[in-house]
């Protein structure tokens, strides 16, 4: 598996460490209520398809990357820096 | 028997027995030379096997190469070279491959077929893991291993390419070729040790010359390009994600000891054009395993590439055009054909041969080799005295790695075959035989064309020229199964045979995927490359429904068995895990301290002085030069972490669960990190060493984890906050210089003398030692007026060096991991036993460190009603009280008069230290309501140690509980 770090240029799998949905992008306000906090902790969707995750560089430049690919084909289509995807 | 005589030869031995090879040529072509037809018993039935086929598909003669730690097992003699003292060894057999005991299964057979066990051996049910299954495991089988750590060398590499081409035969050269001069980086691999494929192996021109010369030419032409890598003795095992593919590289040459055996590729492609080629698939007659009966094509290769005689009288059976060549090469190299056989009647063959149309093999004799055949034909049935068959059942072309990756072959009726599905595979485009183009001129022709088209699509402009070569039509009519009494093997590599299939049909085990799990058909190592599809059709024929809809089991990676070895190649000992090494490595080493794995670094448990027998001593003295007087101790692995800019205090305020942003500068601050859902994830000091600089220290276990979450913070999270973090782990080197006597062991060895007014209780600071600028920490973590000293760590030995010297002119010393563990214990100071993951500051008593004026990290979560229950498990102290001193880390906690039984768990123990200060055992643990139930006394039992004590509830602090003697 090779992931395009958007600083790095596209890598083997290995350089980096794998986090989980990109969920985490929108993390609840401290007074959003339970409900919005169990579903930011630790409800997951868990498509045949398309999703959106995120993976950290990190044996290469340290940049937290959203990663859209297919659980089903396999295939990355996109992959942004979280810093700079819009939220 | 050998054709010519050989130039020159090497001696290698077959169960003991010396014999002659010549060099390269396979152990299967020097044994038939020598006219040894038996080299295997088989899996289940241990029936006589013989060699099959002259490539990787091998299914009988599976071979153990070596002996002891460095035998290897189930070696594929077909693809194993000759040389020089090579030992092989027969599997499978006892007391011998002649005589095997075990034979006696082929006896019981009709007992034995497709779920037997399953039937047979499910009741009494304590009979199948004590009795059936080690019995059952002993009988069947092939090669075993020794038992002992494999001293062999493996080797893992890397490459990369635009283009990979998979296979070097005529449309793999051309594939390459055509790439090649259009300038794309090409890797071209095959797993043979020469490139050439059926050219090596068929007598036929290429653009007016012999096959192998033009395979020569073409291959010198490649190797003149500096843009293209050629890769002899190498399979492409797997088709990854993103163009990554595996291969395994057999290594050239002489087998001996410190040479690697084998390399693991790891290979990115931006292309791959797979030219595997096909494999001939044989046909199920009754008894179609005695040695002597092998694939036409296997035949053609013994004679024609490698110069032997398969046997003295060679009888073809075949469905297909294609294998009449066989006899006319035989009789081109002088070898007797006692007959062709054709199963088709509209066939024309001239030779001086005979020949049976209409006909099928329906029986064959001969116990330990072939010996004759009956055919039925026409005229009645008909013996024909032969040593030798070559079958033909047709071709299947070599889809596997297109199906890696769950796609599905697609039936092609006119080649009776399956062929790829285009796009099956990301990036890979397919040519020649294996895409179902059977003569040479179109293997050449689909070759150069394909990797024009990919050349294009890489930017580059290609040129096409195909040679003339043969062109002749496939002409096959299916024969999968020939009618009649006797076994007829179609997994010979597994002895599941034509009744078996029927049989899975029978018992409703209709989908191919149950009937391969009910049979074992294509679960040996091979995975069912060669008979796969031969039991489709049969499955299909006994279900009433075609092949197609009857459809195929999945492919999966390696395509050939690669060793374990291999793939985790570097990773054995040593290889296993980098080791990190602090820079008093060396120093304490020298001392005879043991050293401990503590991650990855290694870090010294206690410096053993003359006359201490045992580590106790050692660590009780250690602990007095803490208290009494001066302990020097290297605490570089924690984790250091610089954190820099305008946004860090904000940052470490949200990361923390207490604030930072107040802190002084030249002050140094405790602070506790939760991860979002609201336990704890670190603790540890962090310093502020300028308005917006700042030096984070976290626990040697959670380094990396807090670099990481840092990150996230700042990338994800709070991309607002301007702040960079960079870790410095390695760039410092750090001292605890910890007792009453610390300050005057520092004053003897910095430029400037420190005094208490300046250094107050975690002041921080730049202090210069001998010339090199350092930085003095007033922490401790040992409960002492203490101070951690870091310089940059190239000084770090030295530094290491005099610290201690000075140490002892003090009274003191070194001190080491047992030592600190119990001096932190003393004080009750939780290290990652304690907070393991499940803990939250609630837990360990550090709820009030949550700031309510601002948010962090896990603030929210960690207010849910079920993390600040009072009935959690809360930390206590926890002293021995009763006759039992001994107390034990993961031990339970029990009410004294209830019975140890986990209904009853009250808590657990997480750290346990022998105190030499307070002369008791203590430990620390969590209780239910352990902050409330001081001075209770409670039963710990450790019931895997078999340990039992009384334990009393205090508080975790055991010694100095006011803190007088850090601040003092
Ligand atoms: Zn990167």
């Amino acid at each position: 598996m090779r992931i395009t770090c958007p600083n790095c240029g596209e890598r083997d799998r290995r350089e980096f460490y794998y986090q989980g949905d990109a969920l985490a992008l929108t993390r609840p306000a401290p007074d959003a209520g339970p409900h919005a906090w169990d579903d930011y902790l630790h409800n997951r969707d868990n498509p045949a398809g398309d999703t959106q995750d995120l993976w950290f560089h990190e044996a290469g430049c340290g940049a937290w990357i959203v990663v859209n690919r297919n659980t089903v084909t396999h295939a990355i289509d996109d992959t942004r820096l979280a810093a700079t995807v819009k939220r | 028997m050998r054709l010519q005589d050989p130039q020159s030869t090497v001696s290698f031995t077959f169960d003991g027995r010396r014999y002659r090879g010549v060099p390269g040529e396979p152990v299967a072509a020097a044994l038939l030379a020598a006219g040894v037809r038996l080299v295997a018993r088989s899996f289940k039935y241990h029936r006589p096997r013989g060699i099959m086929s002259a490539g990787s598909e091998e299914q009988n003669a599976l071979v153990t190469v070596g002996r002891g730690p460095q035998a290897e097992p189930n070696v594929r003699a077909t693809v194993l070279e000759v040389s020089e003292g090579l030992e092989v060894f027969s599997q499978n057999a006892w007391p011998s491959l002649k005589h095997d005991a075990m034979a006696v299964n082929d006896l019981m057979s009709p007992f034995l077929g497709a779920g037997f066990y399953y039937k047979t051996f499910m009741w009494p049910k304590p009979f199948w893991e004590k009795l059936y299954e080690p019995v059952i495991r002993r009988a069947a089988g092939l090669g075993g291993l020794s038992g002992k750590a494999n001293q062999d060398r493996y080797e893992k590499a890397f490459a990369f390419c635009d283009v990979l081409i998979i296979g070097a035969g005529p449309a793999g050269l051309m594939a390459a070729l055509t790439a090649g001069r259009a300038g794309a980086d090409v890797i071209l691999a095959d797993e043979d040790t020469a490139m050439g494929g059926r050219l090596l192996r068929e007598v036929e021109d290429v653009d007016g010359q012999p096959g192998p010369d033009w395979a020569a030419e073409t291959i010198a032409a490649l190797s003149a390009m500096d843009n293209v890598r050629l890769m002899t003795r190498t399979t492409v095992t797997g088709a990854y994600d993103q163009g990554t593919y595996g291969a395994l590289e057999r290594i050239a040459g002489l087998r001996r000891a410190g040479k690697p055996l084998e390399c693991f590729w790891r290979i990115v492609a931006k292309r791959s054009i797979l030219c595997a080629g096909a494999l001939e698939r044989p046909i199920a007659f009754p008894n179609n395993d005695r040695p002597g009966i092998m694939m036409a094509s296997a035949v053609r290769s013994y004679v024609n590439r490698w110069g032997v005689a398969p046997g003295k009288a060679v009888t073809i059976f075949g469905n297909n055009d294609d294998a009449h060549r066989t006899a006319r090469d035989l009789v081109a190299a002088g070898v007797k054909v006692a007959a062709l056989v054709d199963c088709r009647d509209d066939v024309q063959v001239d030779g001086d041969f005979p020949v049976y149309t209409g006909a099928q093999v329906v029986a064959t004799k001969g116990r330990r080799a072939l010996e004759r055949i009956t055919i039925s034909h026409a005229g009645g049935t008909r013996d024909i005295r032969t040593d030798c068959l070559a079958m033909s059942g047709g071709w299947n072309p070599t889809v596997h790695l297109t199906c890696q990756m769950n796609g599905r072959p697609t039936w092609q009726a006119d080649i009776a075959s399956f062929v790829p599905t285009p796009g099956n595979v990301p990036g890979m485009v397919t040519a020649g035989a294996c895409n179902g183009a059977f003569s040479t001129a179109a293997c050449l022709k689909e070759g150069a064309e394909v990797a024009a088209e990919v050349a294009t699509g890489l930017g580059l402009k290609p040129k096409v020229t195909v040679p003339s070569a043969d062109d002749s039509a496939y002409r096959i009519s299916p024969l999968w199964a020939v009618p009649g009494q006797g076994r007829k093997w179609i997994d010979f590599q597994n002895d599941v045979h034509v009744k078996d299939i029927k049989l899975a049909a029978q018992e409703n085990f209709r989908s191919v995927e149950h009937m391969k799990r009910y049979t074992t058909q294509g679960m040996a190592p091979d995975q069912g490359k060669s008979s796969n599809v031969v039991a489709l059709a049969v499955l299909a024929d006994a279900t009433g429904r075609g092949i197609p809809e009857t459809g195929t089991t999945t492919f999966r990676p390696p395509f050939v068995p690669v060793s374990i070895a291999a793939m985790g190649a570097g990773s054995q000992g040593k290889g296993f895990a980098p080791e990190r090494l602090t820079t008093s490595h060396c120093a304490s080493v020298a001392r005879g301290a043991p050293m401990i794995e503590a991650g990855l670094w290694y870090r010294p448990s206690y410096f053993p002085q003359q006359g201490e027998t045992h580590w106790r001593q050692s660590c009780d003295r250690e602990v007095r030069y803490v208290r009494n007087a001066v302990g020097v101790c290297d605490v570089s692995t924690l984790g250091k972490i610089d954190i820099q800019g305008p946004g860090a205090a904000a940052l470490l305020d949200f990361v923390y669960t207490n604030t930072f942003s107040t802190l002084k500068v030249g002050r140094t601050r405790y602070g506790l990190m939760l991860r979002e859902d609201g336990h704890v994830m670190d603790d540890g000091t962090t310093a502020r060493l300028g308005e917006q600089h700042y030096v984070m220290t976290t626990t040697t276990a959670a380094a990396a984890q807090v670099m990481r979450h840092l990150e996230f913070t700042l990338q994800v999270l709070r991309p607002d906050l301007n702040a960079r973090i960079m870790s410095v782990t390695e760039q410092w080197a750090q001292f605890a210089v910890a007792g009453p006597r610390s300050r005057d062991l520092l004053n003897s060895v910095l430029d400037d003398q420190i005094v208490d007014a300046d250094w107050p209780f975690m002041a921080c600071g730049a202090v210069d030692v001998a010339g090199v600028q350092g930085r003095l920490f007033r922490i401790s973590f040992s409960g002492e007026h203490a101070y951690e000293l870091a310089v940059p760590a190239r000084y770090g030995d030295s530094l290491f060096r005099l610290l201690t010297a000075q140490a002892e002119s003090y009274g003191g010393g070194a001190y080491g991991m047992e030592a600190l563990n119990v001096l932190r214990i003393e004080k009750g100071f939780t290290t990652h036993a304690e907070i393991h993951g499940r803990t939250t500051a609630f837990d360990i008593g550090m709820d009030r460190m949550i700031s309510r004026k601002k948010d962090c990290i896990g603030r929210t979560a960690a207010a849910r009603p079920g993390l600040i229950d009072d009935d959690r498990e809360q930390l206590v102290g926890l002293k021995a009280v009763g006759a039992v001193k001994q107390l034990t880390a993961g031990a339970h906690l029990f009410a004294q008069d209830a019975a140890p039984e986990r209904v009853n768990g009250q808590g657990y123990t997480t750290s346990v230290a022998y105190s030499p200060t307070l002369q008791t055992g203590l430990a620390l643990g969590f209780l239910k309501r352990g902050s409330a139930r001081h001075g209770e006394v409670l039963r710990m039992v450790d019931h895997l140690r078999q340990i039992e004590a009384m334990v009393e509830v205090c508080d975790p602090v055991f010694f100095d509980p006011e803190g007088g003697r850090a601040r003092g």
